[in-house]
Parts: C-alpha cells; sequence; structure tokens
C-alpha cells in the first residue's frame, strides 16, 4: 500500500512542477508575448489566418464569438459527419469496414465535436483509419481549441478586456499548444512501443497455436492528442487499457500528465492573466486538495479490493478486474479520478468494474465538473462557482457583491444559474426516463443499485463531456445515441453560450477600486469558503443518485461480505 | 395630529437616544400579523415568491394525499397520520413565512400611519388667478397651486415659501421643539414641509408636490411595503434561489424512476417533503421581511428614502463626501481672538470688528459682535444710516458700508488683501504670520480692513465634534474614504482635516467643487454619498449615488436627493452606510444558513426515504424511525423561520471590521453554525417526536 | 452570418490540412523511417517469417507447459470472432455483480485444481482482455508446474522470470509485471 500512494505522490508533485510551465506559456501566447516557437509557429500562423480569411479581424462581441464556435463547429461536426458516412468508399480501410448506422454516426460526431468522445463503439470493428485520423484526430484538435479559446475569451472578458478573436484564438491554441505538444509526445509514443501505421491488423499463430487477430493503425499521433486535448476517445474499444495505446509505464505517467497538464495549466495562466498569480495559486491549491481526496477515495477502495473475491483467494488483495497487471491498483486509481476531473475520459482500467469508492469519486469528478475541469471549460466553470460564492460572500460583509474589481448583479448571476441547471437538466432528467423503463430503454448490464450507477454515469459523462463510460452498459442503440447527444449538446453549448455572454458582461463593467471594504478573493478563507460552496451545492443536486448508486452498493457489498 | 413626544439631542450626539419621532404605535400588532398571514395564503399572493409558492403547492398535493393516500402511487405507513402531519407542517411554513413579512409590514404600517397622521385631511387656501382666497380640501391641491397660511394651520402640502415670514413647528417631522423661521429667497429655509404647523405669522406657498407625491407619501408607501420594488441585489438574489429551488425540484422530480428501479419506492408525500426541506425556505421565507425592515429602520432614522436601491446603495460607498461645518466640526464658529495689525490698538480693532459685523447676522457675525462688546467696543455712527454689504461666494467678504462712506470688509485674507490693494493701499507684513498663526490652530482667519487699511484679523474658532475621530476610523475600516469640503484656507483645513481624521479634503471649496469632487470619485468607479441643503448643492446631490438633503434645506435640494434626513442631522450618513450594509449582510446570512441547513436535512431524511436501499449507515443522528426522520426535518424548517423573525427584522448586527474579518465572523455564525446547528436541532425534535409517538 | 459561415468553412479547410493530414503523415514517416519495429505493433516473427504475435499484445495460454495468462473477455483476439479486424473488452462486471464471483469461483476451482493457489490478477480477468503480464506471485505459483512439465529446474525458471519482469518505470510507477508471451516464448527457445 505504501509504495502505490508514493507512486501516486511522486505523480502529483511531477504534475505541481509541470503545470505553472505551461500555464505560463499559455499565458504569454494569448497575451501576444514572445515564446520560443515564433520562429516557426508565426510564419504558419499568418498563412493560417490568411487562408482562413480571419486575418486583422477586430475583437469580437459576446454574440459574435457565441456565433463563430457554434458556426465553425458545426460545419466541422458536418464535415465528420459525411466522412463517417461515406468511409466505405473513403482509403485507408483494410478492414472493408462499411458506414455505420447514423445514429451512432451522429452521436459520434457530436460527441467528438464536444470534445467528449464518448464512444458507442469500439474503434477498431467500426471506423475506418481514414475516420479515425482524418474525422475523430481533427475534432480532437479543434474541439480542444475551442475550449481552450472559450477559457482563454472568459479569462479576458473577466478581466475587463475585449474577448478576441474566436478563430484566432482557436488557430493558435492548436499552433502554439496542442500540435507542437503532439508532434513530440507522438514521437516519444512511438519509440516506446505505440504503432504508427497504416497497414491492417496483423494476423498472427500464437504458441499455442491459434489464430490471434492484431488490431493495429495510425494510434500514435492519436493516443497523444487524446489525452492532451482531454478527448478520451480511444483509438481501440478498450482505450488507454490497450497495449498498443499505452504499453507500458513510461507511457501511461506520460499520459495522465500530459492529460492534467492544460487544465491544471490554465487556472495559473488565469492568475497571470489576471495579473492576480496569488489567487491563480490559491483556486489551483483548492482543486488539488479535491483531485488529491478524490485519488485518495478511489485508491483506498481499489487497495482493499472486493471483499467478496477476498473471501475466495483467502486475504485481502486490490481488486484487479478491469485492470492491467502493469498499471496495478494506484495508477488506475490516479488515472480514473484524473480522466473523469479532466473531463479526458480516456480510461486505463473498466470504470465499471471499480469498487464503488471509485464509482463514487469518478462519478463526483464529472458531478462537479471543476477538479481541474475540462479542457478550457473546466477553468471557466471554476469561476462560476467563485461568482456565486463572491455573490454570497459579499452580501456577508455588506457589499454588493464583486469579483475582480466588477460587480456580480442579477445578469451575471442569471447566467451563473444556467450553468448550474445545465447539469441537472442533462444528467437527472435523461437518466430517470431511461430508468423508468429499464428493460427496453436502459441496456443495463450489471443488476442492482450497479444499474443506476450505469446509467447516470452515462449522462453524467456525456453532459460533462467527458466520454469514459460504465462500459458493461447496452448503448449502441437509438434511445442512448439520441438522448446521449441530447446530454452532450446540453452539456457544452449551454454553459459556452453563458459563459461568452458572461464574460463579455463583466467586461463591459465599470470597474470598483479595491478598499478595505472590498473583500480578497485571495486569501484563505475565502477559498475555502469556495470550496464549501462548491462541495454543498454538488452535493445537494447529486447526493441522491450518489446514495442510490455507488453508497448503497458500497454497503450492500460489505453486508453481503459480512453475511456470507 | 398625534402629540409627538419631542427629544433633544445634539447633533453628532450620541444615537443611543434616538427614537423615532413621531411616536409609533405598535400595539396589536402580532395579532394582526397573525390573521394577516393567513390572507396572504391567496395563491395570487403566493406565487410572487417563488420558493414559497413550491411549498404551497406541496400543501396542496399532501391534503389530498391525507384523505386518499393511493392517489400518486406508493402509500407509506399509517398514510392519514403521516400525510396528515406533513400537510399541517407544510401549511404552518408558510403561515410562518407569511407571518413574518406581516410582522414587518405591520411596524411599516404603524410608521406609516405614524407620518400619515401628520397630514391628516386639512383645508388650504387655495390663491385664485385673480388674487382671491378660496377654501380647498388640501387632497385637491397640486403642484405648481399657490396657497395661503397663516398662524394656527397645518401646512398642507410640500411647497416653497414665496412670500412672507413666518416661524413653523417641524417637531411633527423632526422631533425638534424649537419653531424655524422660514422665509423668501432664502436658500435653508425657504421650503416648508406637509404637516408641520405654521405659530406666527403668515406664507405664500407654491405647492411642489401633488397630492400623495410628497416626500411624506414616498415614504409611507416605502415603509409600508406597498410601492416597494425590489432592488438589485434582491432582485439576483430572488434569481439564485429560485434556480435553487429549480436544481431541487428537477432533483426531488428525478427520484421515482431510479427508486422504483431498486424496488424502494417512495411515497410522494415524502418526496414532498425533502423538496420542502432542500429547497431554501428559510430565506425565501424572510426575504421581503428583512427589505421592509431594512426600510422600517430607515425610517426610524428620521430618514426619508425615495427607493430601497438608494439604501442598499448606502453600504456600498467608498467615498462620503463631507461639508465640514455642521458635519465635522460643531456648526457655528466662534470669534475667539482679535490679532490687530499694522500699529492698531486692540480697542480700535474690536469696534471696527463691531462695526464690520454688525448687519452678520450669521452665528459668527454675532459671536464676532459679542467678543467685540466683551472688549468694550461700541459702535460710532447710527447703524440706520449704515448700509450692510452682504456676503457672496464670489466676492468671499462682507462688511458695512458707513454713512461717511467709508468702508469697512472682513473676509477671507486673500480676498481682503485685494480689496485693499484696490483701494490703493498696502499689505502689512504681520498679515501672513497671523493669518498661519490661525490657521495652524485649526481656526478660520477673517481679515477685517477700514478703506485701504488692515486693522487685524478675527480668530474664528472651530470645534470638531467629538467622536467623530472614531467615526472616521470605523469608515475608513469598512472601506470608507472621507473626504472633507470647506470653504476654509488650505493650512486651516489641513489642521481640521488632521484632527478629524478626514481622508482628503478639499480647501477653499465652492459649491462647484463639490459636484468636481463627486465626479472625480465617480471616474475611478467609486460610489459616492454626499450630504448637502443648499439650493447649489441640488446638482452635486443629484449627481451622488446616494444624495442625502436635510429637510431644513431648499425645495430644489430636497428634489435631487434621493433621501432626506428629517433631522437635518449631516452625520447621519454614516448611520445610513451601516445600514445598507446590514441589509445586505442579513440577507447573505440567512440565504448562507438555509443552504447550509440542507446537509443535516439530507442525512435525516435520504436515509429514511431509502431505508429499503440499506443505506441505514448514513442515518448518523440515529433518528428514530424514518417517518420521525422526515418530520423531524420538516418541523425544524418550519420553526427555523419564526425563529429567525427577530434577526431578519433587527438585522444582523453590523460590525465596523474589514471584509475579512467580518466574511470570517459571519461565515462562522451562519455558515458553519447553519451546517452544525440542525443537526442538533432535530435530534432533538426526533426524541420529542418519538416521545409523544407521532411516528 | 455569411461571413461566420465561409470564414468557417475555410479555417475547416486549412485546419484539418494541419492536423487530420500534415501532422499524421509526419508521425507516420518518423515513425515508419526510423522506429520502424515499434511503429509497427512490436511484432514477433519466427525463423519462418510467421508472425506469432506482439511482445505487447497477450495471448491465451491454458496448456501445461506454458505459463497461463490472465483470463480474458474477449480471448486475446483469438479465433474466427475477432476476424478481421481484431478486438479488445473488458467484462465489465461490476464489483456487486453475482457474475462475477461466480466466475472468480469458477476460475479459483481451475486454478486450484492445477495446484495454483488463486492470486488476484489470475482471478479477475483483465482491462483490453489483452495483458500479457500476470504477476511475479502468479507466475512462482505455476513454476512447479512448468518445471515437472517442462522438465526445467526451478532455478532456471526463476532466471526466466526475471528476465521476463518489466519492473517499475524508473522503479517507482506501476507494478512489476511478467511478460507472459516473451517468457513462454523463451521456454519454446529453450
Amino acid at each position: 500500500m505504501a509504495q502505490g500512494f508514493f507512486q501516486l505522490a511522486i505523480a502529483l508533485a511531477i504534475l505541481l512542477v509541470v503545470a505553472p510551465f505551461l500555464g505560463k506559456y499559455m499565458a504569454r501566447v494569448f497575451m501576444g508575448q514572445r515564446t520560443v516557437l515564433d520562429p516557426v509557429a508565426s510564419p504558419l500562423e499568418r498563412l493560417l489566418f490568411s487562408t482562413g480569411g480571419f486575418s486583422n479581424q477586430p475583437s469580437m462581441t459576446g454574440g459574435q464569438y457565441i456565433r463563430a464556435i457554434l458556426v465553425s463547429n458545426l460545419v466541422m461536426g458536418i464535415l465528420v459527419f459525411l466522412i463517417f458516412m461515406l468511409q466505405g468508399v473513403l482509403p485507408l480501410n483494410p478492414t472493408g469496414l462499411d458506414a455505420p448506422n447514423w445514429d451512432l454516426a451522429l452521436h459520434t460526431a457530436i460527441s467528438f465535436v464536444t470534445n467528449t468522445n464518448q464512444q458507442h463503439y469500439s474503434g477498431e470493428t467500426t471506423y475506418t483509419y481514414f475516420s479515425q485520423a482524418g474525422a475523430l484526430g481533427f475534432l480532437m484538435f479543434t474541439s480542444a481549441a475551442t475550449g481552450i479559446a472559450v477559457a482563454i475569451a472568459f479569462i479576458r472578458g473577466l478581466t475587463g478586456n475585449a474577448l478576441g478573436n474566436f478563430y484566432v484564438d482557436l488557430t493558435l491554441s492548436i499552433t502554439r499548444i496542442l500540435l507542437p505538444i503532439s508532434i513530440v509526445g507522438a514521437i516519444a509514443l512511438v519509440i516506446a512501443g505505440v504503432p504508427e501505421t497504416f497497414a491492417g491488423p496483423a494476423v498472427a499463430q500464437t504458441l499455442e497455436g491459434a489464430t490471434q487477430y492484431i488490431a493495429r493503425g495510425p494510434v500514435a499521433h492519436f493516443e497523444i492528442i487524446k489525452e492532451l486535448g482531454e478527448n478520451g476517445g480511444g483509438f481501440f474499444g478498450i482505450n488507454s487499457a490497450h497495449p498498443y495505446e499505452n504499453p507500458n509505464n513510461f507511457t501511461n505517467l506520460l499520459t495522465n500528465i500530459i492529460m492534467l497538464v492544460i487544465p491544471a495549466g490554465l487556472i495559473l495562466t488565469y492568475g497571470i492573466m489576471a495579473g492576480k498569480p496569488r489567487q491563480g495559486w490559491f483556486i489551483f491549491g483548492m482543486v488539488f486538495v479535491f483531485y488529491a481526496a478524490l485519488i485518495a477515495i478511489a485508491a483506498v477502495g481499489e487497495f482493499q479490493g472486493n471483499p467478496l473475491v477476498n473471501g475466495i483467494l483467502g486475504e485481502q488483495a486490490p481488486n484487479l478486474e478491469g485492470k492491467e497487471v502493469r498499471f496495478g491498483w494506484a495508477l488506475t486509481a490516479l488515472w480514473a479520478v484524473s480522466t473523469t476531473g479532466t473531463m479526458c475520459g480516456a480510461v486505463n482500467g473498466m470504470h465499471d468494474s471499480l469498487m464503488p469508492p471509485g464509482g463514487f469519486a469518478t462519478l463526483s469528478d464529472m458531478f462537479l465538473q471543476i477538479v481541474w475541469g475540462g479542457q478550457g471549460t473546466g477553468t471557466a466553470y471554476l469561476f462560476v462557482f467563485l461568482i456565486l460564492t463572491v455573490f454570497l460572500t459579499g452580501l456577508m460583509v455588506g457589499r454588493t457583491p464583486e469579483f475582480l474589481s466588477r460587480k456580480i448583479e442579477k445578469r451575471e448571476i442569471v447566467l451563473a444559474s444556467i450553468i448550474l441547471l445545465a447539469h441537472p437538466i442533462a444528467i437527472l432528467i435523461p437518466g430517470a426516463i431511461t430508468l423508468a423503463f429499464p428493460e427496453t430503454l436502459a441496456g443495463i448490464s450489471n443488476p442492482g443499485f450497479h444499474g443506476i450507477s450505469q446509467v447516470i454515469y452515462e449522462y453524467a459523462s456525456a453532459a460533462a463531456n467527458n466520454g469514459s463510460g460504465f462500459e458493461g452498459l447496452g448503448d449502441d442503440t437509438l434511445w442512448w445515441n439520441l438522448s446521449a447527444s441530447f446530454s452532450l449538446l446540453v452539456g457544452r453549448y449551454i454553459p459556452i453560450v453563458a459563459l461568452i455572454y458572461l464574460a463579455d458582461s463583466m467586461a463591459q463593467k465599470q470597474p470598483v477600486p479595491e478598499t478595505a471594504g472590498t473583500l480578497y478573493t485571495d486569501s484563505v478563507l475565502f477559498t475555502g469558503v469556495t470550496a464549501g460552496t462548491i462541495l454543498i451545492l454538488g452535493a445537494l443536486t447529486f447526493l441522491p443518485v450518489l446514495a442510490l448508486g455507488p453508497i448503497a452498493e458500497g454497503f450492500a457489498i460489505a453486508k453481503a461480505a459480512a453475511g456470507g | 395630529m398625534t402629540s409627538s413626544t419631542q427629544h433633544h439631542h445634539q447633533p453628532g450626539g450620541p444615537r443611543e437616544g434616538r427614537r423615532h419621532t413621531p411616536k409609533v404605535d405598535m400595539s396589536g400588532l402580532y395579532q394582526r400579523a397573525f390573521k394577516e398571514a393567513f390572507f396572504k395564503l391567496d395563491p395570487r399572493v403566493m406565487v410572487k415568491n417563488p420558493v414559497m409558492f413550491v411549498v404551497w403547492v406541496g400543501t396542496i398535493i399532501t391534503v389530498l394525499l391525507t384523505f386518499n393516500p393511493g392517489l400518486f402511487g406508493p402509500v407509506p405507513d399509517n398514510p392519514v397520520l403521516f400525510n396528515g402531519l406533513i400537510a399541517i407542517i407544510l401549511f404552518l411554513t408558510i403561515v410562518f413565512a407569511n407571518f413574518a413579512e406581516a410582522v414587518a409590514e405591520g411596524r411599516g404600517k404603524a410608521q406609516a400611519d405614524a407620518l400619515r397622521s401628520t397630514k391628516s385631511e386639512t383645508t388650504a387656501r387655495k390663491i385664485l388667478a385673480d388674487g382671491s382666497t378660496e377654501e380647498v380640501y388640501s387632497t385637491s391641491l397640486s403642484r405648481g397651486d399657490r396657497i395661503k397660511v397663516i398662524a394656527g394651520d397645518v401646512i398642507p402640502a410640500d411647497g416653497e415659501v414665496l412670500d412672507g415670514v413666518a416661524s413653523v413647528d417641524e417637531s411633527a417631522i423632526t422631533g425638534e421643539s424649537a419653531p424655524v423661521l422660514k422665509e423668501a429667497g432664502s436658500d435653508v429655509a425657504s421650503s416648508v414641509t406637509g404637516g408641520t404647523k405654521i405659530i406666527s405669522d403668515e406664507l405664500t406657498l407654491q405647492v411642489t408636490a401633488d397630492p400623495g407625491k410628497g416626500f411624506i407619501d414616498r415614504m409611507i408607501a416605502l415603509v409600508e411595503g406597498a410601492e416597494r420594488s425590489k432592488t438589485p441585489n434582491e432582485i439576483a438574489l430572488t434569481v439564485l434561489l429560485a434556480v435553487l429551488t429549480l436544481v431541487f425540484l428537477i432533483v426531488i422530480a428525478t427520484l421515482p424512476t431510479p427508486a422504483a428501479y431498486i424496488d424502494s419506492p417512495v411515497s410522494v408525500a415524502i418526496l414532498i417533503a425533502l423538496l420542502v426541506a432542500l429547497i431554501p425556505t428559510t430565506i425565501g421565507g424572510l426575504l421581503s421581511a428583512i427589505g421592509i425592515a431594512g426600510m422600517d429602520r430607515v425610517a426610524q432614522f428620521n430618514v426619508v428614502a425615495t427607493s430601497g436601491r438608494a439604501v442598499e446603495a448606502c453600504g456600498d460607498i467608498n467615498t462620503l463626501v463631507l461639508d465640514k461645518t455642521g458635519t465635522i466640526t460643531l456648526g457655528n464658529r466662534l470669534a475667539e481672538e482679535f490679532i490687530p495689525l499694522n500699529g492698531h490698538s486692540p480697542d480700535k480693532v474690536a469696534s471696527v470688528a463691531l462695526a464690520a459685523s454688525i448687519f452678520d447676522t450669521t452665528p459668527e457675525g454675532k459671536s464676532i459682535v459679542r467678543l467685540a462688546q466683551q472688549q468694550g467696543a461700541s459702535l460710532a455712527f447710527d447703524q440706520r444710516t449704515a448700509e450692510a454689504v452682504d456676503f457672496s461666494a464670489r466676492t468671499r467678504m462682507s462688511g458695512t458700508n458707513l454713512p461717511d462712506g467709508g468702508e469697512i470688509r472682513k473676509g477671507a485674507v486673500d480676498a481682503i488683501r485685494g480689496f485693499v490693494r484696490s483701494r490703493g493701499g498696502h499689505v502689512p507684513e504681520g498679515l501672513d504670520h497671523a493669518f498661519e498663526k490661525v490657521s495652524r490652530l485649526g481656526g478660520t482667519p477673517l481679515a477685517l480692513c477700514q478703506n485701504d487699511d488692515i486693522y487685524g484679523v478675527i480668530y474664528l474658532k472651530d470645534i470638531i465634534k467629538p467622536g467623530i475621530h472614531e467615526r472616521f476610523d470605523q469608515l475608513r475600516r469598512m472601506g470608507v474614504r472621507t473626504v472633507m469640503l470647506t470653504g476654509d484656507n488650505r493650512i486651516t483645513a489641513e489642521v481640521i482635516a488632521r484632527e478629524a481624521g478626514v481622508d482628503d479634503f478639499v480647501a477653499e471649496a465652492t459649491p462647484e467643487d463639490k459636484i468636481q469632487v463627486i465626479q472625480a470619485e465617480q471616474a475611478e468607479g467609486k460610489l459616492v454619498a454626499m450630504t448637502g441643503d443648499g439650493t447649489n448643492d441640488a446638482p452635486a446631490l443629484a449627481q451622488a449615488n446616494v444624495g442625502v438633503a436635510m429637510n431644513s434645506g431648499t425645495q430644489a435640494a430636497k428634489e435631487a436627493a434621493n433621501m432626506v434626513d428629517l433631522d437635518s442631522d449631516p452625520t447621519k450618513l454614516i448611520d445610513l452606510v451601516t445600514i445598507g450594509k446590514q441589509l445586505l449582510i442579513t440577507r447573505g446570512a440567512l440565504t448562507t444558513f438555509s443552504i447550509a441547513n440542507d446537509i443535516a436535512k439530507y442525512f435525516a431524511i435520504i436515509p429514511a426515504m431509502f431505508a429499503a436501499a440499506g443505506i441505514g449507515a448514513l442515518n448518523i443522528m440515529g433518528l428514530n424511525s424514518p417517518q420521525s426522520a422526515v418530520l423531524s426535518a420538516l418541523i425544524y424548517n418550519a420553526l427555523i423561520i419564526p425563529a429567525l423573525i427577530p434577526l431578519a427584522l433587527k438585522g444582523v448586527k453590523f460590525r465596523p471590521l474589514t471584509a475579512n474579518q467580518l466574511l470570517q465572523r459571519n461565515m462562522l455564525i451562519f455558515g458553519l453554525g447553519g451546517v452544525i446547528a440542525p443537526f442538533i436541532a432535530i435530534k432533538l425534535i426526533d426524541l420529542i417526536v418519538g416521545s409523544v409517538g407521532l411516528a | 452570418m455569411i461571413q461566420d459561415i465561409t470564414t468557417s468553412i475555410r479555417t475547416t479547410v486549412v485546419l484539418w490540412l494541419l492536423t487530420a493530414l500534415i501532422y499524421p503523415l509526419l508521425i507516420l514517416v518518423i515513425g515508419q523511417g526510423i522506429f520502424p519495429a515499434q511503429a509497427n505493433g512490436s511484432l514477433i516473427v519466427n525463423d519462418q517469417g510467421q508472425v506469432i504475435g506482439s511482445t505487447l499484445i497477450g495471448q491465451a495460454f491454458s496448456s501445461e507447459e506454458y505459463f497461463w495468462s490472465r483470463p480474458s473477455a474477449v480471448d486475446y483476439s483469438i479465433g474466427e470472432a475477432a476476424a478481421p479486424t481484431g478486438l479488445s473488452g473488458a467484462t465489465n462486471l461490476a464489483p456487486s455483480n453475482p457474475d462475477l464471483l461466480a466466475l472468480t469461483e469458477e476460475r479459483a476451482e481451475i486454478l486450484q485444481a492445477a495446484n495454483i493457489a488463486p492470486t488476484a490478477d489470475l482471478l479477475y480477468s483483465s482491462g483490453s482482455g489483452l495483458d500479457p503480464h500476470i504477476s511475479p506471485a502468479s507466475a512462482i505459483a505455476q513454476i512447479d508446474r512448468i518445471a515437472a512439465v517442462r522438465n526445467l529446474s526451478l532455478d532456471d525458471l526463476q532466471t526466466l522470470i526475471t528476465q521476463n519482469t518489466e519492473g517499475r518505470f524508473l522503479g517507482i510507477f506501476g507494478e512489476p509485471a511478467v511478460n507472459t508471451v516473451t517468457l513462454n516464448l523463451s521456454l519454446d527457445q529453450r
């Protein structure tokens, strides 16, 4: 156990070292300062800006920014949907795959355009190399870049600056952040054993003489952006548990850290861009504590293992169901909490088979959406909670609440409230409908309380734009594809629209000077109150389903183990 | 008119002694409020408060379930008793919330009645176009009408004096017993308030407000809560509470199918119970009471506010712009000493000073006369043959033109210096020295001259109000900056500013400087409050975010301001800041408390609700039975409303601390307290419920 | 709006060329050019040029002379069910699922019948269904059987296990894991 927790501690320490670097770098990029990449990136960007037709375009208003996001995302989604439907006749299809069902193609397109990568399919059996590299890989860059652009626009607005131009930020996110890191990372992954080939599956005669079909493909380049952009859509069905996606503990550590750096770094980017690095670190610290606590909950659960199976083993052993030997309980728990926290959604072990504490931790991650949070959007959600906290605490010190010297008034509360509402609407309502028809709609594969967790997890994953799943669920059905698409869209665009309007309205406010009567938001006290607000609002909304899902399951297992 | 208890108070003196005048009759308040609580059950009234409306609908449903337990699916054990109890508790929750509002309104009404009694139906003498007068009811008067009032009349409406001089008893609204002189054309004394009584002579007035639109009427509407439009912060909070309610509505509405899936169906009555326990009924029920009580507190301070928004804005004030005189120093400077110059004898200086001030009716002028007479000076000419030269802001001097053509002047040192030079005289060496000496003492130096000869300097002593330094310290800790405006010279201003502890000052200020100071502060995003009384203060009062006009001030000033202080006490601005903050703090604290309470309620109800799911271990309070747990949580939820009514009405005590200290303190009490208190209370209620065998 | 659509289409095209064409081709060229073994899946080819597996992909081993590998939900992508694309997958059984208990009991009986003390990784099925690894303890538990069948000394087997054990990355991360494919291959090659 000590060894396991030591691994976790060192992994977190690495994050603490790496995230600030990236955070500072991203701030430089978006504040237009010089960076090392200028000689290569600047000419490329000039080319992209002029070919894209948006060089010299001015900063956008909130409405323009939102329209640009929606229209561009729609265009990209249509392109990708068409590629799926035509994949049978497009090249790079060594296994002769046909187009998927329209509803699966639609769900996949929406799922990837929203940076979710929820997969109701197995990559190797459903999508061709062209679809994977040419459609999904493309969206992995643009959807992540959209998220970063939103976060940057939000930070700018919050600090009273113009929002910027969406197309410029989209492009910069790719040329300055996503692509350079991906190129270096992909090469590292190839060296470590991740394939990059257009050749079809290898057919092997095994040592015992059977025929083994070994799926391959252009994995390495896909794998790195999958993690870096919080996409999470595996090239193979089983995602990062697959030995070709994640062959050893070097790739595992690399990709686990890579999936955390942008959301973690962006918090510090905010601090720098807002001129409040101290506050950036306070928020970072708060999220870090949440993150570490959830890891501890999940890790202890996995370490203690399944008491029912321990009874057969005759000793306490970690739960290894759905886990790879090379990663073990500790790094699978770390990954599970990281991937649900950052809305990446890649898995290196099966969440459906996690012990109830692991189910609790991963669900909580997605309910809260801020334990690092999604690419860009997670940082923005943090500020929604900060704004709500500022509102309550501001009243409590007897002033019209203000954040970053800007008053929080009705409009801001309305917009923040809309974001607060998105989750209950996109998770609980479809979840309740699905559970009303367990035989016909739900496709539940595990009996009892866990069935509730499966259904709620699927919608939570869609609404939080995470993408992981309790994968036993039979989810490639018309109902699941369409209802999850609803949650994907509500979970993605309603908050984005509200966030941009919120940023816009903050940007237009006259700043208020700071005085002794101003409530400082970069204090332990305020950060603690924020943490309390997040926990209470999250708990109040989702405690009932958590109680009926993982909590009840935990008690049931304990009872069965004690009784049997 | 009610008999008014009369209080004398020193401006800036201890506030504890202040009571609201006119007398407010609070008898029978609670009985009336209790009755009113039931009238408010009208759904058309209830729907205005989304949180309580949800409870109202829940009550109706549980009533139905009491009579027909099988109406909506699963039935709890002992359904009639259990559902009936829930229905009763929910009903009481609403009644309690309505009661809170009714009490606040009742207190406001009592306040309003007292105000209204000052303007009971009277008759007025309206001056017609041909100059004759006609007796009309005061309520038929409208803005612009001209009326005549004579000794013994109650003045029928707010008005501006056009003609005449009279003394008016304003004790009905100010509590000040000494009659006030009213005359036309004077800045301070030309406006009269409806409901006051003229006790000598007669006045011709122009009515300045339509019936029912006078500021007493506006105040009545505000304290009664009738015309209370919600303030921006209150609206934002209402939105947040409505959204929280909606969130919980979704949470509860989506519970039955997962519960049914695991064969642990829940009855609708329990779902409603959980919903009501979770939605912020505590703050939802007390919110309007807090707002009304806030207005009421303002009224008790004898301040008329034109809107709740203005009161709230008081809490946000960053900068107070204060006149020195009357606010920081006791109103009147008194002559302390004559400093002879140019070799003139002290006696000669005293007699010139006497001559210069003989027409000066200001307290300062009178004090100069008094000092001169004490030193044995007397007039060397017949006062009736001399001519008064009035003070003007432009010349900054006043004086007397003697029958022999001699010109005696006193005024600001540089004004007199200019006057003497223009008459070909020269300025004595000692003038600057005397000027500095007086200024360094914090006094005001007035130079004194006759024709081209400067006789000396009059030392006018300023007395800083006791305790004002501490008040400015408090304001500074609250983040409020104080700026003192004074007509004094820089050195004097600096000395007084330092002694009084203001953060900044503007010396040699003209009324026009006020508006500049305000605009400069506002350009930095600050909210500015100021007081004023003169007509030339009106633009600045309008420009300020909170403008408080003195009741003794002109009608123009009062109309430009958003508050009028009936006591004409400028230091009240400081109290208004506290009231504004207290209003916000009370709302924030009770909201936090309300939300923090939910944790305990969850721990009471969820394990009870899903007992079949085997999560009994979550029943950390060890409550008796599932039904007892639900009832106890609901009873707590209902009882906490009346328990907090006193706090809602009185407001959370405000302390002049920094924002962080305040937050820490209030979070500890209302946040942490809000988490812990219900655990204890629900456990106790459960013991009682269990022992009386309700569940 | 028209402006938005044209800008969006143009941006989509240029970003597509950059991220979906140029970038994958760059990595493909580097991979195939410089690291062809890894880029093609770390395949193992026997002397006859026949692909016999990948060092990274586990195989089903159930015969006496091999170290057994972990239970797989997809039977290691073996057989016609896996053709032509290959498979990966897990059981996705919840810890509370009675099926999980039944499966582990069944496996425990098989192991006990083979005189192997059950270990966690041999009872629980893997995540990928392709896990090439077992824990050192699981390998040690099978050592007597292999020694008997293959007529090898325990010391030799111990050495082979050590040679085919991947330690923790940097001595810190992950769990020591014995690669059953390379271990069994080295058994065959002796």
